[in-house]
């Protein structure tokens, strides 16, 4: 390699042609601005700046931190202070009714229950924040699910192309035009669940099963029209091998649309979860959820109106704030709103 | 290992077929050479005359379907390419065969850092830990005159301006030391400052690695100064084949002529610049004649009925024409 060091100095020399002042002034200049650029480069802190010039985003955000928070650590921190959980039913019979926010038993103002409780006596809130842990759980693994498996089956389909990708993309289209109720339903039928907890692992892997189908078609979309770029031609040109030009050169690629679509799904499965807890299909009691306590809710909507409000405002909550933030990555990420 | 003449490559009999809804694009039809040890060939031809195909199929990079190599052999030190397994290949390529793509805007991977780019190759090839191929990285891009190379390898093929680009694109090809280098058009996309310091690198890392190139290109100007040997391409096949500097004075084929009249001369005050009439063939539906007879000044009635041979002008001249040695005669005469 000793050679290489001495070429050096040759190789300089077409720029060495301009005077010895001039070039200094270049390299200030260039130091300046390369300086600049190389803070601010990378495509994802443009992405974030622009993401943060964007409000609703910004509030979005906020609000979903929040919600995820007090979801994670509320249920334990109100056990703590007031011993109630989410199925605690309380002793005292007197109790055993709904009670009204901030209301004590005997109708006087309290901060026990800033939800009231429902008709058994437990506290709305410790319900809605451990409905909030399912719900939360369900839709992080849901996309999960949807990233890991149809991420690589859509690159994989979309870089082989060909009758592989026919095939691949056929099943993915028979399990789109299955409802994905009747799915759960199945699964449900052929695995009978005997705890509450192997009924959750149900649930997940059901509606895990149904999420990555779109992701599929997305990403296989992005493959195709990237993999006929140079660069994929000069890496396969090098010797990188396919699983290697899949996974390092084309999915980053795709990374954007990937990004915004798993936003998006969060919600939409949370949504789906509720449904089916509201069908009595997903979460079963003692748990509680978003949906089953909507459920709960709607039953006695006339009589008790707080049983559905608080669990419903909580999730339209979280959903509209979900929608913005995956709303405002998808414009941050779109290379045509690129403005500056 | 080694050839007898001294080639590093010779290709027999190449054919690679396309299969369209228009029918079977001949891209390249049975075409014949050879690169000798530390020479230069250049291919030169318009476009879609399958200089590009011809240098893919190399490379076994053939995008498959639709496309086919058909027959022929590409003997790489003594390795016929077309034979060797999926492994043996990727072992091959950016190791012992390099190629330099025409479009640096769009033959660097975009949401890379052009360090790991550049590391790949040799964490590939050479079996580098991570700190030998960044520190071999930096070497690489100081070498092809990239200034702060330290400082820039951890930059986004963005931050580079084209030249830069193709720069980072040659170190790439380059870190290996190849035996033999492919240049598909490396000026084409690049301003003409740009382009004669970039065939300049590429003169010199030759010089100094001693590596083979072939260099493709539509620009008779790139070719004059940088190439031993020519090849002159039309609708798949080979029309004329001798030394750059045989060819450029001693002609051999009309359609080589029209290029060369082709090339703008500054000295001439001509009212109008000289064309060759026409379009070139469509590939999937070849006449039988000759594939430039409708275009060619000297056509007669027997390029259209007769495909034309390939005349052996001298040793080192061929030439694909029914009046080969008559051009390759009047030529004479004016040099």
């Amino acid at each position: 390699m000793a050679d290489y060091d001495e070429h050096k100095s040759n190789l300089n020399e077409p720029e060495l042609h301009v005077g010895p002042e001039y070039a200094v002034a270049e390299r200030d200049v260039s130091e300046v601005v390369t300086g600049e650029i190389v803070t601010g480069s990378s495509l994802w802190r443009d992405a974030w700046r622009r993401l943060l010039r964007n409000k609703l985003a910004v509030f979005g955000m906020v609000v979903v931190v929040l919600i995820a928070l007090s979801a994670v650590a509320g249920p334990a921190i109100i056990k703590q202070t007031t011993g109630f959980t989410y199925d605690s039913i309380p002793k005292d019979t007197r109790l055993l009714r709904s009670i009204p926010p901030f209301r004590g038993p005997n109708g006087e103002f309290s901060w026990k229950h800033p939800m009231g409780t429902d008709i058994a006596g437990r506290d709305i809130l410790a319900r809605v924040l451990s409905g909030g842990q399912i719900s939360l759980m369900v839709a992080l693994i849901a996309t999960l699910v949807s990233l890991v498996i149809g991420v690589s089956y859509g690159a994989i389909a979309g870089y082989l192309g060909g009758r592989v990708d026919d095939l691949m993309m056929r099943v993915v289209d028979v399990l789109y035009s299955l409802p994905y109720v009747i799915i759960v339903i199945v699964l449900l039928a052929l695995l009978p669940a005997k705890t509450p907890t192997a009924q959750l692992a149900q649930l997940f892997f059901a509606l895990g099963a149904v999420s990555w189908l779109t992701m599929a078609r997305i990403v296989r979309g992005q493959i195709l029209s990237l993999k006929n770029q140079e660069f994929v031609l000069a890496a396969r040109a090098t010797g990188v091998s396919t699983p290697k030009i899949i996974f390092r050169h084309l999915i980053p690629n795709a990374l954007g649309p990937v990004i915004v679509y798993a936003t998006l799904t969060i919600p939409s499965v949370m949504l789906s979860e509720a449904f089916l807890s509201f069908l009595g299909l997903g979460v079963r009691p003692p748990r509680v959820s978003w949906g089953s306590l909507a459920a709960e809710g709607a039953q006695n909507l006339a009589v008790y109106p707080w049983q559905l409000i608080f669990p419903g405002l909580t999730m339209a909550l979280m959903l509209f704030c979900l929608n913005f933030v995956g709303d405002g990555l998808r414009d941050a990420l779109d290379p045509q709103m690129r403005r500056d | 290992m080694n050839d007898q003449n001294g080639n590093l490559l010779s290709v027999t009999d190449l054919r690679v077929h396309f299969q369209s809804a228009d029918g079977t694009v001949k891209a390249v039809d049975g075409i014949n050479f050879e690169v000798r040890r530390g020479e230069t060939l250049g291919i030169v031809g318009e476009s879609g005359s399958g200089k590009t195909v011809a240098n893919l199929a190399l490379m076994k990079l053939i995008p498959t379907p639709p496309g086919k190599i058909v027959s022929g052999s590409i003997n790489f030190n003594g390795a016929d390419i077309l034979k060797l397994s999926p492994a043996e290949l990727r072992d091959l390529r950016g190791k012992r065969i390099a190629m330099i793509f025409q479009d640096p805007m769009t033959s660097l991977n975009p949401f890379m850092r052009v360090s790991k780019q550049l590391m790949e190759v040799t964490r590939l090839h050479l079996g580098h830990s991570k700190a030998e191929a960044r520190a071999h990285a930096i070497k690489m891009l100081e070498h092809v005159g990239i200034p702060d190379a330290a400082d820039r390898v951890d930059s986004y093929p963005h931050e580079f301006s084209g030249g830069m680009r193709q720069r980072v694109m040659i170190a790439m090809a380059l870190s290996c030391k190849p035996e033999l280098l492919i240049a598909d058009e490396p000026t084409t996309a690049l301003d003409v400052t740009i382009q004669a310091q970039i065939l300049e690198l590429i003169k010199e890392l030759k010089a100094e690695i001693g590596t083979s190139v072939i260099l493709v290109t539509h620009d008779l100007g790139v070719v004059a100064g940088m190439t031993d040997h020519l090849i002159v391409m039309y609708a798949g096949k080979i029309f004329e084949q001798a030394s750059t500097k045989e060819l450029f004075a001693r002609p051999g084929n009309p359609y080589t002529r029209g290029l060369l009249r082709s090339v703008p001369d500054p000295t001439h005050n001509a009212e109008t610049l000289y064309q060759i009439p026409g379009q070139p063939p469509d590939l999937a539906h070849l006449p039988t004649g000759c594939p430039f007879a409708p275009r060619c000044e000297r056509a007669e009635e027997i390029c259209t009925r007769e495909f034309p041979p390939f005349v052996e002008l001298t040793p080192n001249h061929h030439s694909l024409c029914h009046f080969a040695n008559e051009v390759y005669t009047e030529s004479s005469a004016k040099s």
